[in-house]
């Protein structure tokens, strides 16, 4: 009745706690290197004055599928570079900048004067300059999944009332009126948000907080503020979610919105679609954010969100590019000053919106941006 | 009394024949085992000293500095809850489950049919979470959408299945069903083992009484394997306590403290909050994440050490 193997079953039941202290340990190893790497991280980029040409930057996880193309084409055309770019996040990648961490920082948003952010970056620049120009644009859809409704138009405010649970049926009123002739069904609304802390996010939240404010009442921020929503991890954990349920709607990057219907959302008084060219737009049009640009080569954008310009698409995200004119060796200054340029380059946006689904950069950007790179000091 | 005196002077006698060769063997044997403990002890008192030290800023630190502006209680206690809740579920379901896969495994299938069972149980304990995450939103969680959907209009009164049912199927319910699946191999593991080992006189004694089959697993079987089920489950609620990649996949969370088993408003666990905002913190929010830690590190302290009071009143009575 009862002729096991005894010793194999045993075993497996103890190779699986094994197994699962390692885990638990390689966990705390990794949290405890991460944390330590700020202080230690610096050394090696800014001792070396022989050959190198190795830069290490960090930040915006946004970026990093762009970031990693850039520097597969990068290496490939300059053998004798190393560029290694760690996703920490774009809080992370301020941070290790202003420490002096790594040589360059991709971040989501521009540096802040709340904390003194900016103001350490500058002096972490000093006796150089800072540099932050925008790198990566990346429109983000509102994706839904309605059988049967192929085309939606929202305006601003009816959006936010779905994002913040307000408007709970898909035949609406505040729906209807701005899709006559679509047939609406009654459905559930199921609004979809990230889980996970991220600058879509971000970005998202306050387009709705600029635009309507009367409605989106809740807090600008990376982690989605409204409780009780439908909510997944990363793009295509949104993206994945909304294909699942019947009456989802969700934001995501555009390039990752794959065969799902995209909203229309109301500018002015066009309907705009999250294109390249109308992502691009919207950064052109923007003002330059007076507080946050205080040197030659700080281009941070206080976005026009409430645009009314034809053409335009207002829910972007805009990712920057953080470093300095001037570095502690000349063969660093080389590698962080060819590697900025190849990335803002038309080629390496090209490559981007290729790889990472990103809008390029406009020409009238491109040129705005190349002079602040060029800055760098190499030599 | 010859005979005893016998055997301890041949063992005498072979102690001094191989003589120091084999007590230095001994001594290099408990030296590694002692090695091999003082490892373990010295590891977990250094994962408790990270936790402690990395999470004491945001214990200590006011609720505008940390996420969300809540005082860390505040923070960690729906979390905790979405922790305990989904480990609990995942037991509930496993538990029974397995004790009943083990039964018929260690006394009813046929032998050859045991074994092959046996190999497949335990197979699903090598299959990584990250895989049974992705089988949960895209498998089971549709396929579970009608059915909460048919609990919420047949059931709705019951507060668990209140609803409104969620049309992606990322739930509680279905977490925890993933979840009973992952530990359903530990537990019956265990169970196994110690349901194998029931003395035959007990089982054949009850039998000889007149027990039928199902008499004699209860009487004989079940109250010798008791102590071992509760430390299988303690083991497989552990496992689910912790789990991260297969919860942080499926399950929709929205920081909502409910019982609420079927909707897209759900607890988040302590282990996937870690994993879904680790990546984009910085500063004193990663403290406060590792404190978090730490508050999982003490729930499973706690489940353990209550595992143990249990079996130990078991094994007085």
């Amino acid at each position: 009745m009862s002729n096991k193997p005894k010793g194999r079953l045993m075993s497996s039941s103890r190779w699986l706690v094994v197994i699962a202290f390692a885990v638990a340990l390689a966990l705390g190893v990794a949290a405890c290197g991460s944390s330590s790497s700020e202080e230690t991280g610096g050394g090696g980029s800014s001792s070396g004055g022989e050959v190198s040409g190795e830069i290490a930057g960090a930040g915006s996880t946004a970026q990093q599928a762009a970031q990693e193309a850039w520097i597969a084409e990068f290496e490939s055309a300059n053998s004798g570079a190393t560029i290694s770019y760690d996703p920490v996040g774009s809080g992370g990648g301020r941070e290790q900048f202003i420490a002096g961490g790594v040589a360059y920082a991709g971040s989501d948003a521009a540096l802040s004067t709340e904390e003194g952010e900016l103001e350490k970056a500058e002096k972490q620049c000093s006796p150089g300059e800072l540099i932050e120009v925008p790198d990566y644009i990346s429109p983000i859809a509102i994706i839904y999944n309605l059988p049967g409704v192929e085309e939606l138009k929202l305006d601003p405010e009816t959006l936010a009332k779905i994002f913040a649970q307000e408007i709970s049926s898909w035949d609406d009123p505040a729906i209807a009126k701005d899709n006559p002739g679509v047939e609406l069904p009654s459905t559930r609304i199921t609004p979809v948000n990230r889980s996970d802390e991220s600058g879509t996010t971000q970005n998202f939240t306050e387009y709705l907080s600029e635009v309507v404010p009367s409605v989106w009442k809740f807090e600008v921020s990376g982690d989605w503020p409204v409780k009780g929503g439908e909510a997944a991890s990363g793009t295509s954990g949104v993206v994945e979610a909304v294909s699942a349920g019947e009456g989802t709607i969700g934001y995501a990057d555009a390039s990752q919105a794959g065969e799902l219907s995209v909203a229309k959302v109301k500018v002015g008084s066009e309907w705009a679609e999250p294109t390249a060219e109308a992502a691009a737009k919207i950064v052109e049009e923007s003002p330059l954010d007076k507080e946050l640009s205080p040197g030659k080569y700080t281009i941070a954008y206080e976005l026009d969100r409430k645009t009314e310009s034809q053409g335009t698409y207002p829910i972007v995200l805009v990712s920057y590019f953080i470093a300095c004119t001037k570095y502690g060796s000349a063969s660093e200054a080389e590698a962080v000053k060819a590697y900025a340029e190849y990335v803002v380059s038309p080629e390496g946006q090209e490559l981007a919106a290729k790889q990472a689904g990103s809008a390029p950069l406009s020409p009238a950007l491109t040129k705005k941006v190349t002079p602040a790179v060029e800055a760098i000091e190499a030599g | 009394m010859a005979s005893v005196d016998t055997t301890t002077n041949a063992g005498q006698l072979l102690a001094a024949a191989s003589g120091g060769r084999r007590r230095r063997g001994d001594r290099i044997f408990s030296r590694t085992a002692v090695l091999a403990a003082v490892t373990i002890l010295a590891l977990l008192a250094g994962v408790a000293i990270f936790l402690l030290s990395e999470g004491f800023p945001a214990l200590t630190a006011s609720a505008s500095e940390l996420p969300e502006g809540k005082t860390f209680v505040d923070y960690v206690a729906p979390l905790a809850f979405g922790t305990v809740l989904a480990a609990a579920l995942a037991a509930l379901v496993a538990v029974p489950l397995a004790v009943a896969v083990a039964l018929f495994i260690t006394h009813i299938a046929p032998p050859r049919i045991a074994l092959t069972l046996g190999y497949l149980v335990d197979l699903l304990a090598a299959i990584p979470s990250i895989i049974y995450g992705l089988w949960g939103i895209f498998v089971l969680g549709p396929a579970a959408v009608p059915v909460m959907k048919w609990l919420e209009e047949k059931l709705g009164f019951i507060p668990i299945f209140e609803g409104p049912a969620s049309v992606t199927g990322r739930t509680m319910l279905v977490a925890g069903l993933v979840l009973a699946v992952m530990i359903l191999p530990i537990v019956s593991a265990v169970s196994r083992e110690a349901f194998a080992q029931t003395p035959r006189r007990l089982q054949e004694g009850a039998q000889a009484l007149g027990a039928t089959r199902w008499e004699m697993i209860r009487m004989t079987v079940l109250p010798f394997g008791r102590s071992s089920v509760i430390s299988g489950a303690m083991l497989g609620l552990g496992r689910a306590l912790g789990e991260t990649m297969a919860v942080t996949i499926i399950l929709s969370v929205s920081g909502a403290v409910t019982f609420n088993l079927i909707s897209q408003a759900n607890p988040s666990t302590i282990a996937a909050n870690i994993a879904l905002n680790f990546p984009e913190s910085s500063g004193l929010a990663i403290n406060a994440l590792i404190a978090t830690g730490l508050v999982l590190f003490a729930i499973t302290l706690v489940t353990n050490m209550g595992a143990r009071a249990i079996i130990a009143r078991a094994n007085r009575e």
